[in-house]
């Protein structure tokens, strides 16, 4: 049963994680960049939700429906000008940029409120879990944020496969210029893609403000969490991503049921794993590798 | 003189050091089918590619019905009424046949050309419109690029090397097709490798040599000795004579 | 069109703006008041100055994979943290620590290798995240190793037989000679065959190649040697701080450090290193005590900087006044200088 119970833990924060990856992927898969910074914004708009949102006599639980549509205008306006300013110039540029804003916004968390863990206050919800069988514990919490990353990933894929702005935002994916000569504002479209991005980030962020304590630094061990389960589902693939967010919750809880330090390091060894044997990942087109 | 559809005045592009385009001059009239031609490397693509508005000219200009381009985005341009085929087709390889028309006609402007009137012009489309785009042949990607410009309802419509890579059978029947497009209101630009070719479907044809014009004129007009002249460089030994 | 032949009499190739001999000149002089610098200044300020040279080896060679090499990396302190943990496990097998600065140089190259037949993999953005899950692996993997001290570190053995003030200064003195042979060592390389190659390289990958350039190899060599420069840098940092500690030796710090560092003295130049190096240190104590926020300025100039002047501070004077102190380009004639 342990084994069960392993497979069952990965599954749940395996579709936290790809919703948290998900931003990551159409980032990159449309406009070519990889956000350093993107696990920094989650853990701002879990802040936002925690030291803000009470402001506006909202309750915490609730504080995704004032801080995701914030976020999404908010990734729009950033993406415009400073993500589009550093595009202009070269990837390089990109990368170094992004990494500045995550040391900077980490900092300036840290300077505002403290090392100290946070949690999303949800009520004593938190603590409640179903168990089937007796034998199985599953955080309700756990559940229903595995419940809105499919939820959202599926709307997301539905969003990309049928709407005309979606095909918009394939089309850019694919070939930027003949989008261009097709008629289609790729600076706009960009745009979308990171609002969508940063919406979907805040979404996770907030979820894993539920779900566990958060700190400055959580957005960084996140990104990399992300990154690992985009590149083991495949580069390119939303479904991919879920996949890979899932082995590698799997193999984190593997790696924990050996040594609670271990925890990080199986969801390392398999990464580096995939790298090695199979490097476009499961479910990953090989034209996004070296 | 009535104003022309295109006109393009001195343009020069450079590629990073390199001249590509050297004080090239034309003019497209409404209604007309227009041929540059010219060898590899000529500058025929940058030219057409910076009409579209993909390359920055360093000087020069381009009018378009009257009203100056400059620094209008690509995706602007479409919105007035021009459009371009690409070299190499680029169709979004991960996109069905019928995705691709689709984004053409989001982007564009609204008219004749819908998805239906597309379908009728290219009757094996509909069969196969779920199939993703790699998997068609390349006149087949050809016709989709067409039908992708079209339906962005261009007032000019300019393909970049209409032939290449196509079996003479396939080239035939995109041609057939171009005096249809020309029916409908459109006037069609073309970049065109084989020249007799270009020049047989003209009605005004223009030579670029190493970036330069080397001839302009219409077809009827011109000598065959003329065109190769200009095609080649006035320095090479004419085809006849070099060969025995 | 008429073309005219340049005659090849009237071209010549230049490697520099102006004598060399004023360089050579200035840089004797600061090379003898560096090695003088314990005798000369008081410790608060030599302290300072091995702290400078340690992040200067790191910036130099970051720079060297990222700004020639098109490497971005964020988990250089993958190998600063092999190359402090190489001095303490030689440490505890009775060699000197300062010998085991160059062992350390070796093993971190070495272990370099097989890393970048995993990392060569992916390319840009991929890669630099995946360094850092490799420096993130070589923290947790570290840290379990109680041997070298585990999660909470180890105390460093060999110093023992050294008064404080012998230790302060030999820590110096090895420092200053680690970071002036890494830099005088770049210098040389990039001014070498490699440099060019890695310019053609950085310009045009399928020129490079078609010129007959093996550039996975020479990607995998600037690897492999930025990788020794870094655990050169951990393991003379060792020497002052005499204790290692996992989260120290294979902290993210470092990669932020060299990269802004980096970014807002110029990437692509041998003094951009150097003269972020001198703003960040006066950066830190202007600031000091004010803890994090040292890090959010240095960021903040770094992205400014990346934007609105992709060549550094370096990069502007350099265009500005057309100064080159430590050139590594190529001048040819008296037009365009082919940029390097």
């Amino acid at each position: 049963m342990t084994w069960l119970n392993i497979v069952i833990e990965g599954a749940l924060i395996g579709g936290f994680y790809a919703l948290f990856a998900c931003g990551l992927s159409l980032m990159f898969g449309v406009m070519k960049v990889i956000n350093l910074a993107h696990g920094d914004f989650a853990v701002v708009a879990a802040y936002i939700a925690v030291f803000l949102v009470p402001h506006l006599h909202v309750p915490e639980v609730l504080s995704f429906l004032v801080v995701v549509p914030i976020f999404g205008v908010v990734g729009y306006v950033i993406q415009r000008t400073l993500i589009q300013r550093s595009i202009d110039k070269d990837p390089f540029t990109t990368l170094l940029v992004t990494f500045g804003l995550s040391v900077v916004i980490e900092n300036l968390l840290l300077l505002s409120y403290s090392a100290n863990g946070q949690v999303v206050n949800i009520g004593s919800v938190a603590y409640n879990s179903w168990h089937p069988g007796s034998i199985f514990y599953l955080s309700y919490v756990s559940l229903v944020v595995l419940g809105s990353s499919v939820a959202v990933l599926g709307a997301l894929q539905l969003f990309l496969s049928k709407t005309g702005l979606g095909r918009q935002i394939r089309a850019v994916a694919d070939d930027q210029e003949a989008a261009q000569l097709s008629g289609t504002n790729y600076r706009h479209i960009f745009g979308v893609a990171a609002a969508i991005a940063f919406a979907t980030v805040a979404l996770a962020g907030i979820a894993y403000g539920m779900m566990t304590q958060f700190s400055p630094t959580s957005g960084g061990i996140n990104l990399l969490f992300a990154f690992e389960a985009v590149v083991i589902g495949g580069i390119g693939s939303l479904w991919g991503t879920l996949v890979g967010g899932i082995l590698l919750g799997i193999a984190q809880q593997l790696g924990a049921h050996f040594n609670p330090q271990y925890q990080v390091l199986g969801g390392n060894i398999l990464f580096l794993v995939v790298l090695a044997l199979r490097p476009q990942g499961l479910f990953g087109k090989k034209s996004a590798l070296a | 003189m009535s104003e022309a559809l295109l006109e393009v005045s001195h343009l020069v592009v450079y590629h990073g050091q390199l001249c590509a385009v050297d004080d090239v001059s034309l003019r497209v009239e409404e209604g007309e089918i227009f041929a540059v031609i010219g060898a590899n490397g000529a500058g025929k693509s940058t030219l057409l590619r910076s009409i579209a508005g993909l390359h920055v000219p360093k000087s020069g200009a381009v009018r378009f019905k009257g009203r100056d381009l400059a620094g209008l985005a690509p995706h602007r341009r479409v919105a007035l009424g021009m459009s371009l085929v690409p070299e190499g087709r680029r169709l979004f390889s991960s996109m069905t046949l019928e995705e691709n028309l689709q984004v053409g006609a989001r982007g564009g402007r609204k008219g004749v050309f819908t998805l239906e009137r597309i379908y009728e012009l290219f009757d094996w489309m509909p069969a196969r419109r779920r199939q993703t785009a790699w998997q068609f042949s390349g006149g087949e990607q050809q016709a989709i690029a067409l039908g992708r410009a079209l339906l962005t309802n261009p007032d000019l419509l300019m393909v970049d090397e209409l032939s290449l890579g196509l079996a003479p059978i396939v080239i035939d029947r995109i041609y057939a097709l171009v005096p249809e497009i020309v029916a409908h209101g459109v006037s069609v630009l073309i970049i065109e490798q084989d020249v007799a070719r270009g020049v047989s479907v003209a009605g005004h044809v223009h030579c670029l040599l190493e970036g330069r014009t080397s001839l302009a004129g219409r077809p009827d007009e011109l000598t065959s000795e003329q065109i190769e002249a200009a095609y080649f460089g006035a320095s090479a030994v004419p085809m006849r004579e070099a060969l025995p | 069109m008429s073309s005219e032949l340049i005659s090849l009499e009237t071209i010549s190739v230049r490697r520099s703006t102006h004598s060399p001999v004023s360089s050579l000149v200035g840089v004797t002089v600061l090379v003898g008041v560096l090695t003088a610098a314990p005798w000369i200044f008081p410790q608060g300020f030599v302290s300072i100055l091995v702290n400078f040279f340690v992040l200067l080896i790191m910036a130099t060679m970051w720079n060297l994979l990222a700004g020639y090499a098109g490497m971005v990396s964020i988990g250089q302190q993958a190998f600063v943290g092999v190359g402090g943990y190489a001095v303490l496990y030689f440490a505890l097998k009775g060699v000197s620590p300062f010998a085991a600065v160059p062992i350390a140089a070796v093993v971190g190259g070495v272990i370099a290798v097989p890393v970048t037949y995993l990392l060569f993999r992916l390319r840009g953005g991929y890669f630099a995240i995946a360094t850092w899950v490799v420096a993130d692996t070589a923290l947790i993997i570290v840290g379990t190793i109680s041997l070298l001290g585990g999660g909470t570190g180890h105390l460093v053995p060999g110093f023992t037989s050294l008064s404080p003030t012998q230790l302060d200064h030999y820590a110096y003195l090895e420092t200053w000679a680690v970071a002036l042979i890494v830099v005088a060592g770049t210098y040389l390389l990039l001014r070498s065959r490699m440099g060019l190659a890695l310019a053609a390289i950085r310009d045009n990958e399928v020129a490079a190649r078609s010129a007959g350039i093996n550039v996975a190899r020479t990607r995998r060599l600037i690897f492999v040697i930025a990788a020794a420069g870094c655990a050169t840098a951990g393991a003379v940092l060792t020497l002052s701080q005499t204790y290692v500690q996992p989260t120290n030796e294979f902290s993210l710090q470092w990669a932020a450090e060299m990269l802004f560092v980096s970014m807002i003295g110029g990437l692509g130049t041998i003094e951009g290193p150097i003269l972020g190096c001198i703003i960040f240190f006066a950066l830190q104590q202007g600031l000091a005590g004010q803890g994090a926020w040292y890090l959010v300025i240095l960021g903040s100039v770094a992205v400014i900087v990346a934007l609105w002047q992709p060549r550094g501070i370096w990069g502007a004077v350099r265009d500005r006044y057309g100064v080159e102190l430590l050139p590594v380009g190529h001048w040819v004639g008296s037009g365009a200088k082919l940029d390097n």
